[in-house]
């Protein structure tokens, strides 16, 4: 895959921009629930950022997304600006999703972006939808949705991904592999060693790759999104990966201090730094620019979600149902 | 009314829909049908009969066998700005198809703050009567109504299940279109042309003076048959509300101030059920207007039974209304 030096900065910039935007929204909500005020469920993607820039390196505004319920990552990386992301996982008026979806929930139409989702798996029926959608119409749009080694366990995967390869939708199923569906290992979930190695059973191709590598994530979706515009149907991928933390806020860590060990060495930023200093594309100083514009983002997008205001109850009526 | 009204014909229900689904599609190109048989074959029911070979493949066609699936990719098809209809051979199916139903269709335009309207239509036959016995005979319209974001349709007559059909596609919300298996061989006259049925307007099928009963679906033709064996005796006056969510209450409260007694009476089971719901409405708006206590006849606390007096016992019978009316009245 061919990037330029300025896409190369920018996918970074992307990625430590969602990993100060998870470590930041722990920070927050951490604070809160000391003081007894519980801000919600909080399932951070720290670590897996090369998947979620990776795929949106290859996709078109118009192609849709649909996200998981740890997809800050995915929906920062299609193009939902931060500032709409932070507003949202805290409840204001200003989020993405107007306060109404919250951290599983981001949606945004003008970019096809389809939502995160709360249920496990659930996401990869709905694809079908905009996936079908896009051959009826004669556009060569594409559909991406995530989901990880747990919602590969859902009879949703097999309805899905079945009927896609039948019907040769244009999808890219992407799943994040990060050992652990909540606290249950990988090994428990599936009794092969690749997920990928499923996509046999219907026909489509289902490459196995390192989710921690920016350039395996794009160069296999790139195949995959070429293969989809050009008719030819769904591909599987899976992506191995790592979460630096627990499910969620409230369980503790439990994985083998090993397993962190090996992971930590893959980080998949502390690579992409390597890449742009070893082929001289952006120096110690260059970096730290970059991380000072993410870190700036941020905290105008923090600033920008304190300022603003919170839904108004009277409107919920009208956003249940449409006229 | 009838838009285009002119001599009277005779048809059945599933012509009825076939003829709706045939109107919407030819105006409107982003009103597409898909689900299980739908294709070549017409659909087990006769639904989409001659329906691919006029608009193509593209827009009517099989499914695998996956009703999850089926329902998700109408979710995404809605989102995506399609006015999707699918149908679920029967509802008990959808328990198979909740998810992308209760947790997504339903939600995802309240998750996204308004963003994504879901305009869809699942049309499934429901009810007992037919000897299919629990997995075929279900009345599940309580569980879509205790879910926010949907709508419910249930037609009694071959004249609403063409109208209510095209007010249902035409919505811009998720609404659930349940027609009864025993109304199937119904044979009706009707005007020639197309109309629309509103969603929630209420019908007031007959009138009378000493007691409402609200009945819908099958239930509104049995209703019917009891009014009709006590006319003389009892004079009876029959609101179908046609849509369950919308639910025209003004009708019925319209219709108390003259009763004042009202039988609520439909197949589904009576625990957590409609009835109770609409009597609670009934108790909220107009409790002044009841001289007596509201009563609710509906299914038993059982699971539909296979062998034919088993199943009619477990559903409310022409003689168990005309038994509920004189009780309330005499």
């Amino acid at each position: 895959m061919n990037f330029t030096t300025d896409q190369l900065k920018r996918m970074y910039t992307t990625m430590v921009l969602i990993r100060k935007f998870e470590q930041n929204t722990i920070e927050i909500f951490a604070e809160r629930m000391k003081r007894g005020d519980f801000p919600g469920a909080l399932h951070s993607s720290e670590g897996q950022e090369a998947i979620a820039v990776g795929v949106s390196s290859q996709l078109r505004t118009d192609d849709y997304v649909f996200s998981t319920y740890r997809g800050h990552g995915h929906a920062i990386a299609k193009g939902i600006p931060i500032n709409k992301v932070v507003a949202e996982v805290h409840g204001r008026a200003t989020g993405t999703s107007r306060g109404y979806g919250g951290s599983m929930h981001l949606f945004d139409k003008r970019i096809n972006f389809m939502g995160g989702n709360g249920i496990v798996g659930a996401g990869l029926p709905l694809a079908l939808g905009t996936a079908y959608a896009a051959v009826k119409r004669g556009t060569d749009q594409v559909t991406a949705v995530y989901f990880g080694d747990g919602g590969a366990s859902q009879g949703a995967f097999h309805e899905a991904i079945n009927m896609a390869a039948v019907k040769k939708y244009p999808i890219i199923f992407v799943c994040e592999n990060n050992q652990y569906a909540a606290t249950t290992h990988v090994s428990a979930n599936c009794p092969i060693e690749d997920i990928g190695d499923r996509a046999k059973a219907y026909g489509i191709p289902g490459p196995v790759i390192d989710g921690n590598n920016l350039f395996d994530v794009a160069d296999t979706v790139g195949a995959a999104v070429s293969r989809a515009r050009g008719g030819e149907g769904p591909t599987l991928i899976e992506c191995k990966t790592w979460r630096h933390r627990a499910h969620c806020m409230v369980i503790p860590e439990h994985r083998p201090g090993k397993d962190r060990k090996h992971w930590a060495s893959r980080d998949p930023i502390d690579q992409m730094r390597a890449h742009l200093t070893a082929e001289g594309i952006a120096d110690a100083a260059a970096i730290e620019q970059l991380d000072a514009d993410a870190q700036e983002q941020l905290e105008a997008a923090v600033a920008f979600m304190q300022d603003s205001p919170f839904p108004d109850p009277a409107e919920i009526a009208g956003v249940v149902y449409a006229d | 009314m009838p838009t285009k009204a002119t001599a009277l014909r005779k048809l059945k229900p599933i012509v009825a829909m076939n003829e709706a689904l045939n109107a919407a599609m030819a105006a409107d190109d982003d009103v597409v049908l898909f689900g299980e048989d739908i294709g070549a074959y017409g659909g087990v029911w006769a639904l989409s009969k001659g329906l691919q070979k006029k608009y193509g493949e593209a827009r009517v066609f099989d499914t695998p066998l996956s009703e999850c699936a089926i329902m998700g990719a109408c979710a995404g098809a809605a989102m995506a700005g399609l006015r999707p209809v699918i149908e679920i051979m029967y509802v008990d199916f959808m328990t198979i198809a909740m998810d992308p139903l209760v947790n997504q269709a339903s939600k995802i335009r309240l998750m996204s703050g308004g963003a994504f309207d879901l305009p869809m239509t699942i049309i499934a036959p429901c009810g007992a009567g037919t000897c299919e016995a629990a997995q075929h005979s279900n009345s599940l319209e309580a569980w879509f109504l205790n879910t926010p974001g949907l709508k419910v349709a249930m037609p009694s007559t071959v004249y609403d299940m063409k109208g209510l059909l095209t007010a249902a596609i035409r919505d811009n919300n998720p609404v659930m279109y349940l027609w009864h298996k025993v109304l199937y061989d119904l044979e009706e006259e009707v005007p020639e042309g197309d109309w629309i049925v509103p969603l929630g307007e209420a019908a007031v099928r007959q009138e009378g003076e000493d007691i409402t009963v609200v009945a819908y679906s099958l239930m509104m033709h049995r209703a019917m048959e009891a009014a009709a064996e006590l006319d003389g005796r009892v004079s009876v006056e029959i609101i179908d509300p046609r849509t369950l969510h919308p639910f025209d209450l003004d009708t019925v409260l319209r219709s108390l101030r003259k009763t004042g007694r009202l039988l609520v009476v439909h197949e589904s089971p009576v625990r957590c059920g409609v009835g109770g719901d609409i009597v609670r409405r009934v108790c909220g708006a107009g409790f002044e207007l009841l001289r007596q206590a509201p009563q609710v006849i509906g299914g038993m606390d059982s699971p539909i039974p296979f062998s034919k007096p088993l199943e009619d016992a477990v559903i409310p019978q022409v003689s168990d209304i005309r038994a509920a009316i004189e009780a309330m009245v005499e």
